[in-house]
């Protein structure tokens, strides 16, 4: 065990906990921040996705040690009250089902369009092929996306 | 908004009568009467009561609902609400909602399952909505002293119009609370409906856009310990021995356990590694040695099983239904036609992984955390295991990450159990995406030998669905006879609206030892592959266009007719297709519903690519249209999955598939686009939404596939990019 400072959404969390560990649990069970869901541990279903510096990374195979130094930033840390544009875009298009999946979604769907405002299908295709979801909801986020484009770009 | 409840007990209530024809209870009493603390809570309002266990109106106007129904996607956390807003005259965003744990006062029906919660809870959980505006508005008339007529329910007011009178109900709530419960209450006209019926947004979808949404996995309690827990990878395997030193040393871990897996008809055992976090019960389970006794069940591979079930086809079986004299038609006919139609084992995979908090405290009182889709079945069933009273089990139903029928098995609900037992603190179980895609239970397989036989014109005389399968009956009783027909494994082949005037249907038990349970639309999703690519076959046969030759095997006036109808009309069936495309048609009906696909495919390389889907849905009456095209969305995308991924398969006793890598799910690239239609024509029945639309998307997939290329796909699953 090492103790570690993470910087998670803005603010410093010391937490005390085997290097190895994924960023996940760290994320989950020492920050306590529940809205970073855990899926499958092989960085296969997305549904562990937070943003590192900006980019997406799936924080279930990422020892702790990388990103001490970092900004991380969580589902919890894109607004304070649900009104970024893509959540709004995914309450106006009811996107979730179950929802699990959902936070990983959105934050790959953020990253997508902070890098391009105006994302093609074929850019939605590539960045949100990896974060699977089984209730299906693929083609609402599809149009979500665009939707949000539409409320940034306005 | 956080989704704990409050324990409501039976003896809270003043008085429990249940409406004669629902068989919910309907309870009222007063805080101050006996033991409502508990009931307070929920409001913090001391003056607070309750007008049913299902609604309940502070003093301050606070409106708490109980949902009976667990939300797992498929939208009941507000069509079930919805159900007694409607009729309370209140919209859902002024209302509490509140899951239900299991408590006998709100019913034997706290379940999510078979597409049943809407088509089940329409009319009692109105007529419960409907009791709470009578007694509210009874209370202003008597008050004002004015005709019930005159008074008026409109967003949590009474309204007296003529004088300009207005009461809310929390005002009116607790002289409300002591009228006599209406036993047959006024519904609305459907024609006034403010929220039934009309696209309506869900409650829970702005904490699943946040991070807030509470599932079973976040539940943090006081104390708790985590488990990760080993089972055998081979089914079946006894456990000889276990070393534990190298898992002790894992910094975090503080007890190795056993502990036992028990799902349906079989326990197995296991072994769990308690910890202080997750990761450190997670590695220290992998640092076990554990010895198992395979049973010879290493034996095991998918391929000789594919084998048996061919070979079982040969037998008579048992009889589904039997109509005419199917061999006599069947030998007699000029044009005979048998195919055979295999499918694979499937994992449930929700995305949350099983998961659990058990927590044992004084008095021999258990309390349950879990994402389930069976609250109600977790209170009584521990309640006979541990031979305590059902007071004593207290339910927290979480959302579900997902459940398809995964989360009616309460396996890992037992280990938390009985893990918190041994420790004597709450501990959270948690499954590995490995132990979830490896342990099942599965959806079976099942295969089919298909018989049919033309007239000289074209019209079938005869027809056969003989289904060879494992039993889902089987694997959950362990007093299955398997001289009796598992009608589970025959599920709608003989409730199609075709008529046939010979038919003969049947059923080959086979032997498994892999535990199965019901997934999503159950042996429906395998079953309507055969049943409907069958009949295209047919069709070819006859040189008759597949959507007419549906309808012409069905009776004038049916639902089938309408759902084949519309297809024809949205899809433009009619209209030629350009080169290299082609469209196939199905519908299947079953115990949860009835819907129907036309798919569209163009020639792709050396495979396909799904160009639409237009699929309709008949439900009759339907509550929230945006739901029930978002389920169906959902049920073809499973459908597609289960039709052009790998599947589950076994090799040395051993589920081969452990992870997303290797089980792969449909991705967002793959899915096309799905045009949902509903029919909402009313009928004699009120259809489900969950389930229906899924067995009929692989059928049309294929038949547009056959269209398209000339190849007929048999066997699920197929490489959806090499159509041989």
């Amino acid at each position: 065990m090492a103790a570690f400072t993470l910087t998670v959404n803005n603010k410093e969390y010391q937490v005390d906990v085997d290097p190895e560990m994924p960023l996940l649990w760290a994320i989950r069970d020492f920050v306590g921040l529940k809205g970073t869901k855990f899926g499958c541990g092989i960085a296969q279903c997305g549904a562990c996705t937070v943003h590192l510096e900006g980019s997406p990374v799936r924080s279930c195979r990422l020892p702790v040690t990388a990103a001490v130094g970092k900004k991380i930033t969580t589902i919890e840390g894109i607004s304070q009250n649900v009104d970024h544009a893509v959540q709004k875009a995914w309450i106006e298009l009811q996107v979730p089902q179950c929802g699990y999946c959902q936070s990983g979604q959105i934050m790959s769907a953020v990253a997508l369009l902070n890098k391009k405002p105006k994302p093609t299908d074929q850019d939605i295709d590539a960045a949100m092929r990896g974060n699977l979801c089984r209730c299906g909801t693929y083609q609402r986020i599809r149009k979500a996306i665009h939707r949000a484009s539409e409320i940034m770009n306005s | 908004m956080d989704n704990t409840i409050s324990t409501l007990n039976r003896r809270n209530f003043l008085r429990i009568t249940s409406l004669a024809s629902a068989g919910l209870f309907i309870g009222l009493s007063l805080k101050k009467e006996t033991g409502m603390a508990q009931v307070a809570k929920i409001t913090g309002d001391e003056g607070s009561l309750d007008l049913t266990p299902f609604v309940h109106i502070g003093t301050d106007g606070t409106i708490t609902l109980f949902n009976p129904r667990p939300e797992m996607g498929q939208g009941t956390f507000q069509s079930i609400p919805a159900l007694i807003a409607e009729e309370l005259e209140v919209s859902l965003d002024k209302v509490n909602i509140r899951q239900t744990g299991g408590q006998i006062i709100f019913g034997r029906g706290q379940s999510a399952g078979g597409s049943a919660s809407v088509r089940t809870d329409y009319f009692p959980l109105r007529k419960v909505g409907a009791s709470a505006r009578e007694m509210l508005l009874t209370a202003a008339s008597q008050q004002w002293n004015v005709p019930l007529e005159q008074c008026n329910a409109d967003e949590g007011m009474i309204y007296h119009k003529s004088s300009g009178r207005s009461l809310s109900y929390g005002e009116l709530a607790q002289a409300a609370s002591k009228l006599p419960i209406p036993s047959d209450p006024k519904l609305k006209d459907p024609k006034d409906f403010r929220i039934l019926g009309k696209p309506s947004p869900r409650p829970d979808i702005p904490l699943k856009s946040s991070g807030r949404a509470v599932f079973g996995i976040d539940v943090d309690v006081p104390g708790m310990v985590y488990a990760s827990v080993a089972h055998s990878p081979v089914f079946g395997a006894k456990l000889v021995k276990y070393d534990d030193s190298d898992a002790k040393k894992v910094k975090g871990v503080l007890s190795v356990e056993t502990c036992d897996r028990k799902i349906g008809k079989y326990t197995y055992p296991a072994i769990a590694v308690i910890a202080e976090n997750y990761w450190a019960a997670y590695k220290g389970r992998e640092a076990l040695k554990i010895q198992w006794d395979d049973q010879g069940n290493e034996k095991f591979n998918t391929e000789e099983y594919t084998q048996k079930l061919r070979d079982l086809s040969k037998t008579e079986g048992l009889v589904d239904k039997e109509v005419g004299n199917f061999e006599q038609a069947y030998q007699a006919a000029p044009v005979r036609i048998d195919a055979f139609y295999e499918t694979p084992v499937v994992s449930h995979s929700p995305i949350e992984p099983m998961n659990c908090v058990a927590s044992w405290t004084e008095g021999n009182k258990l309390e349950i955390w879990a994402s389930t889709q069976v609250p109600r079945s977790i209170v009584t069933s521990f309640s006979k295991e541990y031979g305590i009273p059902e007071d004593n089990v207290t339910v927290h139903t979480q959302y579900s990450g997902g459940a398809f029928g995964r989360r009616l098995q309460n396996d890992f609900v037992i280990e938390a159990a009985q893990l918190s037992k041994k420790t004597g603190k709450p501990v959270k179980v948690l499954w590995s995406r490995e132990d979830d895609t490896e342990q099942g239970p599965f959806r079976p397989m099942t295969f089919s030998a298909m018989k049919g036989a033309l007239s000289a014109q074209g019209e079938v005389v005869a027809f056969q669905h003989k289904v060879i399968s494992p039993s889902l009956h089987d694997s959950g009783d362990p007093n299955f006879d398997p001289s009796r027909i598992d009608r589970s494994m025959t599920e709608g082949i003989s409730d199609q609206a075709y008529v046939f005037p010979n038919m003969k249907n049947l059923y080959v038990h086979a032997d498994f030892h892999v535990p199965i349970s019901a997934w999503r639309a159950v042996t429906s999703t395998t079953l309507a592959f055969a049943h409907e690519c069958f009949i295209d076959e047919l069709a070819v046969k006859a040189g008759k266009d597949p959507l007419d030759f549906r309808l012409g095997l069905i009776d004038a006036k049916s639902d089938t007719r309408n759902v084949l109808m519309k297809l024809r009309e949205v899809s433009q069936w009619d209209k030629p297709l350009p080169e290299g495309w082609g469209r196939g048609v199905a519908q299947y009906e079953f115990f949860a519903g009835l819907a129907g696909y036309v798919v569209e495919v163009s020639k792709a390389g050396s495979g396909i690519h799904i160009e639409k889907a237009y699929a309709v849905i008949d439900l009759g009456t339907m509550v929230n249209p945006d739901t029930v095209r978002g389920q169906v969305e959902g049920a073809a995308t499973m459908a597609l999955t289960a039709a052009i991924k790998s599947g589950i398969t076994f090799k040395n006793g051993e589920t081969v598939q452990k992870n997303f890598n290797t089980n792969q799910l449909v991705r967002i690239h793959e899915m096309p686009s799905v045009e949902v239609t509903i029919l909402t024509n009313g009928g004699p029945r009120i259809k489900g939404v969950g389930e229906p639309g899924l067995p009929s998307f692989a059928p049309a997939l294929c038949n547009a596939i056959f269209s398209a290329t000339g190849t007929r796909i048999r066997r699920l699953p197929f490489d959806i990019n090499h159509i041989a």
